[in-house]
């Protein structure tokens, strides 16, 4: 009963045993985790540590849970590092765990599984939600290491392909513990600007554990918010990054996201020669059409109508004259004919030619005389032949 | 000397839409020829854009700067 001591004294004298002992000082302890908590206010995790026959109790402080990059589950086969030590409170011997492991997939695997499954379920990778680039930009952000190979390749592309985008760059790290966080401000940087047709975020190839700040929650999300369209060129072909999904357009290399993001030059001053030379032959189509409407109209109206108008006047005029001279002469014809067939008459009728047939006329006291009434005997009358005339005396009369 | 804010895109498109509008046998040749000389010199403008086009890089402070100005 001499050596009485106080609980308090008791469970300090045993953590200070534990503690010393070095072989529980640094020790890796693999286990599945059950009863996880995380707790609401101190952000410390209380959890159970359990094999087949088993458990003992773990915590971790916040300090230490805030760098395990993956949820933490019941059931979940896991990989402890830490120390073995009391708490005096209870008596309760616990492990103070200071880092976090997956057992079998890695961590890093398993955290960009689970970002993936989360984000996805909630739309974010949703087709819908893509947007198209622009196809003649002026002005692209570039959001990536100002001394990496990306940087020098993306600019590269784009003096090539099309100068006349300006091109912001925007220095961040793009690998390390700092490098999201980085990322995320500089984002919120770039939203504030205006007219920016395009956003390219990446960096070069690197390890999986380079490239793994792409696959942070946060910086997914703040992709998400872009007021622009933005394309994702992380790493090489083969890597996946969750920022490759929410972006708009996923470049497998940044040379690549500047070849999507800007046109190519010498092909659009092709195009810009296609359409020239097609407005040419267009309007020359367009003219020499007209010119031929006109020619044809000129044609037809002018020279064909109108000649064949004259000509056709002319024959009319030719048939005219035709006719009056045939008519004149006709005329003339029958008016001959007539005169003739009078003169004939007129010839006839004349007392010569009566004379001329044996006739004679007898004139008495140089009047005509027409019957024998008018002649007595002894009168003298004269007879009156072609060639001359004899006086005669009438020596007897004998009427009818 | 193109002015400043001349849109390539816009130039661009209204470029071809012009070319296939004088393909149209109902527009009078006024209109095309006017038509025509608009295409004409959006097809210059839009030659000189990338003939003169020089890669401008800003950083993002500057770019924040002027855009601060802007407002």
């Amino acid at each position: 009963m001499l050596n009485t001591i106080t609980v308090s004294q008791l469970n300090n004298y045993v953590k200070s045993l534990i503690e010393n002992d070095v072989r529980l000082t640094f020790i890796n302890v693999s286990g599945e985790i059950s009863n996880f908590k995380n707790h609401f206010s101190s952000g410390h995790w209380y959890f159970t540590l359990k094999d087949a026959n088993a458990t003992i109790r773990c915590v971790m402080f916040r300090s230490s849970a805030s760098r395990v990059n993956f949820d933490v589950n019941d059931g979940m086969a896991v990989i402890l590092k830490g120390k073995v030590s009391l708490y005096e409170k209870d008596g309760q011997y616990q492990f103070y765990a200071e880092e976090m492991h997956t057992l079998g997939q890695g961590d890093l695997a398993l955290q960009f599984k689970q970002v993936k499954e989360k984000l996805e379920q909630e739309g974010l990778f949703d087709a819908k939600s893509k947007r198209p680039l622009v196809k003649f930009p002026k002005r692209i952000a570039v959001i990536t290491s100002d001394t990496g190979a990306a940087v020098r390749d993306i600019l590269n592309v784009t003096a090539n392909r099309y100068p006349a985008c300006e091109i912001i760059i925007c220095p961040v790290l793009v690998q390390g513990e700092m490098a999201a966080r980085d990322m995320i401000n500089t984002l919120e940087r770039v939203y504030s600007l205006e007219e920016i047709d395009a956003i390219i975020i990446g960096r070069g190839g690197g390890s999986a554990e380079d490239l793994h700040c792409f696959n942070d929650e946060t910086l997914a999300r703040k992709i998400y918010e872009s007021p622009f369209p933005v394309i994702s060129a992380v790493g090489h072909e083969t890597d996946f990054t969750i920022c490759d999904f929410v972006a708009d357009v996923r470049a497998s290399t940044p040379s690549h996201a500047a070849e999507l993001a800007v046109p190519d030059c010498q092909e659009i001053k092709k195009h810009l020669n296609n359409i020239t030379s097609l407005l040419n032959s267009r309007i020359s189509f367009k003219y020499n059409s007209k010119l031929n409407i006109l020619n044809s109209i000129n044609s037809t109206v002018n020279v064909l109508n109108f000649e064949r108008k004259i000509q056709n006047k002319q024959i009319d005029v030719d048939r005219l004259s035709d006719k009056i001279i045939n008519q004149m002469k006709f005329s003339l014809q029958l008016f001959v004919n007539k005169t003739a067939n009078i003169t004939s008459r007129i010839d006839a009728l004349s007392p010569l030619k009566i004379i001329a047939r044996g006739f004679t006329t007898v004139k008495k006291c140089d009047e005509y005389i027409t019957d024998i009434s008018k002649i007595d005997v002894d009168d003298i009358i004269t007879v009156k032949f072609i060639d001359g005339d004899i006086d005669c005396i009438v020596t007897e009369k004998n009427v009818n | 000397m193109l002015s400043k804010d001349f849109d390539f895109e816009k130039s661009i498109k209204e470029l071809e839409i012009i070319a296939n509008s004088l393909e149209n046998e109902k527009i009078s040749l006024d209109e095309s020829i006017s038509l025509f000389e608009k295409g004409v010199k959006l097809s210059r403008d839009c030659s000189e854009y990338l003939e003169n086009a020089k890669q401008k890089i800003i950083s993002l402070t500057e770019a924040q700067e002027e855009s601060n100005k802007d407002v």
